[in-house]
């Protein structure tokens, strides 16, 4: 038996032959060899032919369904609040690489019991970043002695969890020069220090609004969903490395839609896979179907540099060997001039150069040379 | 409350009571005291009054209305009928005048008379007059959705009729007259507004809606060819040939007449063989591609040159006019005369008949295109118990997505209206009730929903189905494939990249673009592609020490390179002549592009 096993060892990858073995559990060794062999031609069959041209391949697999995509016009998805980007403008988005996203998101696993649904509401709020604004009833200028006070809106305090006194600490933490005074539900600011002219006063006013009151900067917006009998947050706005630090949050299976960010927090093999989930998502919300090798195949020549670059001029367009390759797609100009300057040599091994001078470009026909002795 | 006054966007002054300035300012204009081109408007929000008289705004005419009744009164239009008033008198008097877009705002417009109430201040003079020309000739238009109507109205420009009738004297480019056309059955108003009877743009035919052998699919149509025999949709195509005399410092002229055999790009005699004494082609000669048409011969380019080498017999060169490529035709009109300065010109019509064929586009007034697909002698037709066999055969499928219903309902009211004998009014919103037809049409001897039994041509045997069919007015749309049709296998090309010259007139190539270059790597036909891109390939000595292009003298058979001198290997390689130039721009540039020669293999 395992003898059999062994003969394929190296022939098939190892995740399929760990599922042959547990499927073939308890044959004969005869049928054991049969299965083996089919399978071994079946995957021979399956792989790429060498001088098959995958990437041009990839690019009409993506590229055509995408022609069809501006057609649709349904680019956004979501209620008004949260605004999903979606559609050509996301596959745009991802496959430039861009830093900043249009609408970045995260979906947040979260260890039991709060996958279970246990004080989710406030979970999810408390995460969200919230501002003095948002509890704020009134906030009134007295004049005379020049201070400011606040009311703060019980109720909604409550809701996102927080208690006067931490208002009032994160007060003291942003103005430490002001006195602080709580009265009642009332919590009255006097600046010290230099005499106050009516501007400065008004100015710390607008200020005192955007204090930050507690949550996690950047996610402006959450929203607890049930998924396959668990609850999980969506949360509009991202920031993965403070979110992993939740002692509540799973941070195996959480998640953001930016590519930079998990880069930058999980590496690159991680926002390898966000490419590839990200185009999926989109491809499969338009109802298109597109191999998932041509994407896993963008993903990683995106990533391969051991950094996340675009489908652009700035991104794997630069990285190009052939200065022909390069002029020939954006800013000609640039490309040859720095060529010349450093004296590169196009080694014409690729399409584009080839097609350029006129020779067989070096896929499928292309190829293969023919060898002669010559007397 | 002081409101400012803008006139033509320039501050004038101020009012003090706005609302009654106005209404002042159109009782004085109705009055006449005012041009009736000047528009007032008040932005309430704003508190502005825009005064308005300068060119260029689009202003439309409507009867004014007091108090809920129009202005115009039926002694009015008696007056008319009888010529006793006109439109301007109406104008003047007070009873129409015209907005521009800044008063329509504050006007109120009633879109019948039965609709008016006291809050309107005007009426439309008819429902028709927010469509334009072309948009009004779509007949049952109302029933039609919008893009259609105003496909159908564009299509309507396209088509071919008799534009003037004095087109005997006329040289104008690019002229089609449509053989025997007729004035529609199914008309609108506009059709006697715009004076139809007198330039018909299409013919009355017989259409029916099925299909024929799948030879009318995706918007193609298949048509009688014995109607074609006898004449339907035929039409003639013109175009002038012109040459001048023209002149040229130190008194050299052009001269029109039959070049001498010396003359610098002589054709051959057979290409002048048409021509009479004077170098001009005589009417009704039949031409086809390359004879000349008007002979002419031009003075030499570059005087200088010919002082030194002293050649005192200067060789003019021919400049003669031609039929250009994949044209032909019959000299229909020789003009011999001058122009402003005073030259020779000499302009000669030449008249091509085109009878329809497959490919030629026709459509319906309602945006429903299509080409020939097929051409069935009258023997293969369908034919109805009464004998009659369409001209055409449309798809059904053309309708459901379209939903193009003023199509079908012209179709009834075309056969009401041949097998009554009258016109029928399709204007829109006011044109026949659709069951008004239908009735009329019982009551001629037909089923009220205009399908009818039809037998195969070819067997005989009864369809299944029966089949709606009708009169429509058909148009015949000037794309026609005598003047597309192009193909090329060898042929000239651009003297500077080598490559095919672009376009049907130049007789070019047609490209293999960059996606298309694409599908060929895709499948891997790499040595496929080579071939296809080969029409600019050379062969190119290289220099094996300094890379760049060496020179092969072909008197004396060898190569050598111009820096290295004659003691190096120069090898000869194949590139695309486009590679070769930008080699050479580079060095024009300073950049040294220099080739590395190796073995491939």
């Amino acid at each position: 038996m395992a003898k059999n096993y062994r003969k394929y060892k190296n022939k098939l990858p190892e995740s399929i032959m760990d599922e042959i073995k547990e499927k073939t559990e308890g044959m004969s060794d005869t049928r054991v060899n049969k299965v083996l062999k089919e399978a071994f031609n079946e995957y021979r069959k399956m792989r790429v032919n060498s001088g098959e041209s995958v990437g041009l391949v990839g690019a009409e697999s993506i590229g055509e369904p995408g022609t069809q995509m501006t057609l649709n016009t349904f680019h956004f998805a979501g209620v008004a609040e949260m605004n999903i980007t979606v559609g050509l403008p996301r596959i745009i988005e991802i496959l430039d690489a861009r830093k900043t996203i249009k609408t970045p998101m995260m979906e947040i696993f979260l260890k039991k019991p709060w996958s279970t649904g246990k004080n989710i509401k406030q979970l999810a709020l408390s995460i969200k970043e919230s501002r003095l604004k948002d509890i704020l009833v009134d906030i009134t200028v007295s004049i005379v002695d020049s201070k400011i006070e606040l009311k703060l809106d019980d109720e909604k305090m409550k809701e996102i969890g927080i208690i006067n006194s931490k208002v009032v600490s994160a007060l003291k933490k942003q103005f430490k020069k002001a006195s602080i005074k709580k009265k009642d539900d009332i919590i009255m600011i006097k600046h010290k220090g230099k005499e106050d002219s009516m501007e400065d006063v008004y100015k710390i006013k607008e200020k005192i609004k955007d204090v930050y009151i507690q949550g996690i900067k950047g996610i402006t917006q959450v929203l607890p969903v049930k998924r396959n009998n668990e609850f999980i947050i969506i949360s509009a706005g991202s920031n993965l490395k403070k979110i992993l630090k939740l002692k509540e949050v799973d941070g195996t299976r959480t998640t953001t839609n930016d590519i930079y960010e998990t880069a930058g927090v999980l590496g690159v093999e991680a926002a390898r896979q966000v490419i590839i989930n990200e185009v999926n998502k989109v491809i499969e919300a338009q109802g298109l179907n597109v191999d998932m090798r041509h994407v896993m195949l963008v993903a990683d020549t995106m990533c391969f540099s051991g950094e996340v670059n675009g489908i652009t001029r700035y991104g794997i367009v630069s990285e190009k060997a052939s200065v022909l390759a390069r002029a020939s797609f954006e800013t000609p100009i640039k490309h040859i001039i720095n060529a010349s300057l450093a004296g590169e040599v196009d080694q014409l091994n690729s399409v584009v150069e080839n097609v350029m001078l006129n020779q067989p470009v070096p896929v499928g026909t292309g190829l293969p040379g023919l060898i002669t002795k010559v007397k | 409350m002081t409101a400012e006054i803008y006139l033509n966007g320039k501050y004038i002054g101020e009012a003090e009571d706005p609302i009654t300035f106005i209404e002042q300012f159109k009782s004085e204009r109705r009055k006449g005291s005012i041009s009736f081109n000047c528009n007032v408007g008040y932005d309430e929000k704003a508190d502005t009054i825009l005064l308005n008289s300068n060119e260029g705004r689009a202003v439309r005419p409507l009867i004014v209305v007091k108090d809920g009744i129009p202005m115009l009164t039926d002694n009015h239009l008696k007056q008319l009928e009888k010529g006793e008033l006109n439109w301007n008198d109406l104008v003047k008097q007070g009873i129409i005048e015209f907005l521009d877009a800044a008063e329509e705002e504050n006007a109120l417009v009633a879109f019948t008379e039965k609709e008016l109430r006291t809050e309107h201040t005007h009426l439309e003079i008819s429902p028709m007059d927010m469509l334009g020309l072309c948009a009004s000739l779509v007949p049952f238009a109302n029933h039609s959705p919008t893009p259609r109507v105003n496909m159908g109205s564009k299509n309507q420009k396209q088509a071919l009729g008799f534009y003037a009738a004095n087109y005997l004297v006329r040289m104008d480019m690019d002229v089609n007259l449509l053989h025997s056309p007729q004035t529609p059955i199914v008309r609108t108003m506009m059709h006697d507004i715009y004076g139809d009877q007198n330039h018909p743009s299409g013919q009355n035919i017989i259409v029916a809606v099925m299909s024929y052998d799948g030879y009318n699919m995706e918007d193609a149509i298949v048509i009688n060819k014995s109607s074609v025999d006898r004449g339907l949709a035929r039409s003639t195509y013109y175009r002038p040939s012109v040459a001048e005399e023209l002149r040229y410092s130190g008194g050299l002229v052009d001269e029109i007449g039959v070049p001498d055999k010396e003359v610098k790009g002589y054709k051959s005699e057979k290409d002048y063989r048409l021509l009479e004494n004077d170098g001009i082609i005589y009417p009704e000669a039949k031409i086809s591609e390359g004879d000349v048409i008007i002979g002419k011969t031009s003075p030499p380019r570059f005087l200088s040159s010919l002082d030194e080498y002293n050649l005192a017999a200067a060789t003019r060169r021919e400049s003669s006019v031609a039929v250009s490529h994949g044209e032909k035709g019959i000299v229909d009109f020789v003009l011999i005369t001058e122009n402003e300065e005073g030259n020779k010109l000499v302009q000669a019509r030449i008249r091509d008949q085109r009878i329809p064929e497959i490919g030629d586009k026709f459509t319906s007034r309602h945006g429903q295109k299509g080409v020939i697909g097929l051409l069935v002698p009258q023997t293969d037709m369908p034919f109805s118990a009464s004998g009659i066999t369409p001209d055409l055969i449309f798809s059904p499928h053309g309708i459901p997505s379209r939903m193009t219903i003023s199509h079908m309902i012209e179709l009834i009211g075309g056969k009401v209206g041949a097998l009554a004998g009258r016109y029928i009014d399709g204007t829109i919103f006011h044109s026949e009730k659709e069951a008004d037809l239908r009735k009329e049409l019982l009551s001629l001897g037909f089923r009220e929903n205009g399908v009818e039994t039809l037998y195969n041509g070819r067997t005989g045997e009864t369809y299944k189905a029966k089949i709606f069919i009708g009169n429509m007015y058909y148009l015949k749309l000037k794309h026609m494939v005598a003047n597309k049709l192009h193909a090329r296998a060898r042929g000239p090309i651009q003297l500077l990249t080598r490559q095919p010259t672009e376009g049907r007139a130049k007789e070019g190539g047609l490209r293999l673009g960059e996606m298309e270059k694409d599908t060929f790597v895709a499948h891997g036909a790499s040595l496929l592609l080579k071939e296809r891109f080969d029409s600019d390939n050379t062969r190119v000595p290289v220099c094996e020490k300094c890379g760049l292009i060496a020179i092969y003298d072909s008197h004396k058979n060898r190569s050598y390179c111009p820096i290295c001198g004659d003691n190096v290997e120069i090898s000869n390689i194949e590139m695309s002549y486009a590679f070769k130039l930008i080699l050479d721009e580079f060095k024009s540039l300073c950049v040294y592009p220099k080739l590395g020669l190796a073995n491939k293999y």
